[in-house]
């Protein structure tokens, strides 16, 4: 094996602290989540309930979570659930889809599997067809992330 | 997508009942994070929009981010009114298109 110089050391010590912010940074933080939220209420503040989120208290493998949400509000052609965003506060990326209805879909419950790169929150926020809004959240204990990471 | 997605809803319903749709397409969804193994970035290619018609009626879409597992799941409900078919709709970032078609009878 090569022997390693001080001077080597020294580089490869400034390299990892470098790759450690970079990575770092590639993550989404609750402000982007926030703002992905905003872009999707217009700046409004949603009112707290009228959601049940079904998703693991821990999961072990964040490649693959499975996810149920229902929106408790009635599905009219006059007042319907019209869509539906989900944000997770500490992925890449912070929106993970976006479910939109139709009176035809009866009730306003989606399920899907998610990635979640950590332990983080996964907020819901539902609109209606005649502008409200409705808004919770869930935290996920993840013990190996799912991003690629 | 070699495979021909998994549906499951029922043939047939009452007049006004609410359904469960189950999907399932075949899709990597490689989240454009990954690296492979020169640690050059694998590119971007996943599902970005599902969506469910009957009849040509809207009945649920969705749009989808890297954040959702690999081989796309999604379920959801609706409410025949009407027999018919229930035409599904998987749109790649390529610009690929997957299409399927379920009928059912309404009584």
């Amino acid at each position: 094996m090569k022997q390693v110089s001080r001077r080597d050391a020294v580089l490869m010590g400034v390299s990892a602290a470098l790759y450690l912010t970079v990575s770092d940074a590639a993550f989404a933080t609750p402000a982007e989540a926030a703002a992905e939220i905003d872009k999707f209420t217009g700046g409004t503040e949603p009112a707290q309930g009228n959601i049940s989120i079904d998703l693991p208290e821990i999961a072990e493998n964040g490649n693959t979570i499975p996810l149920n949400i229902t929106v408790d509000a009635p599905m009219t052609a006059e007042s319907y659930v019209s869509d539906v965003l989900v944000v997770a506060d500490g992925n890449p990326n912070p929106a993970l889809a976006k479910f939109h209805f139709t009176p035809l879909s009866g009730r306003a419950v989606a399920g899907t599997r998610i990635r979640l790169a950590g332990t983080e929150n996964v907020i819901i926020v539902a609109k209606t067809s005649d502008g409200r809004l409705f808004t919770d959240r869930k935290q996920v204990k993840v013990t190996i992330g799912g991003c690629g990471g | 997508m070699a495979d021909k997605p998994r549906l499951k809803l029922p043939k047939q319903a009452k007049k006004g009942e609410i359904i469960q749709i189950k999907t399932l397409v075949q899709h990597p969804m490689e989240t454009g994070l990954r690296k492979d193994p020169d640690g050059k970035l694998i590119p971007r290619k996943i599902i970005n929009k599902f969506s469910c018609t009957l009849n040509g009626k809207p009945v649920f879409s969705a749009d989808l981010e890297p954040a959702i597992a690999a081989n796309p799941y999604l379920e959801f409900t609706a409410k025949v009114d009407e027999s018919g078919t229930f035409k599904f709709t998987w749109v790649d970032d390529d610009g690929t298109v997957t299409t399927t078609e379920e009928s059912i009878t309404v009584s």
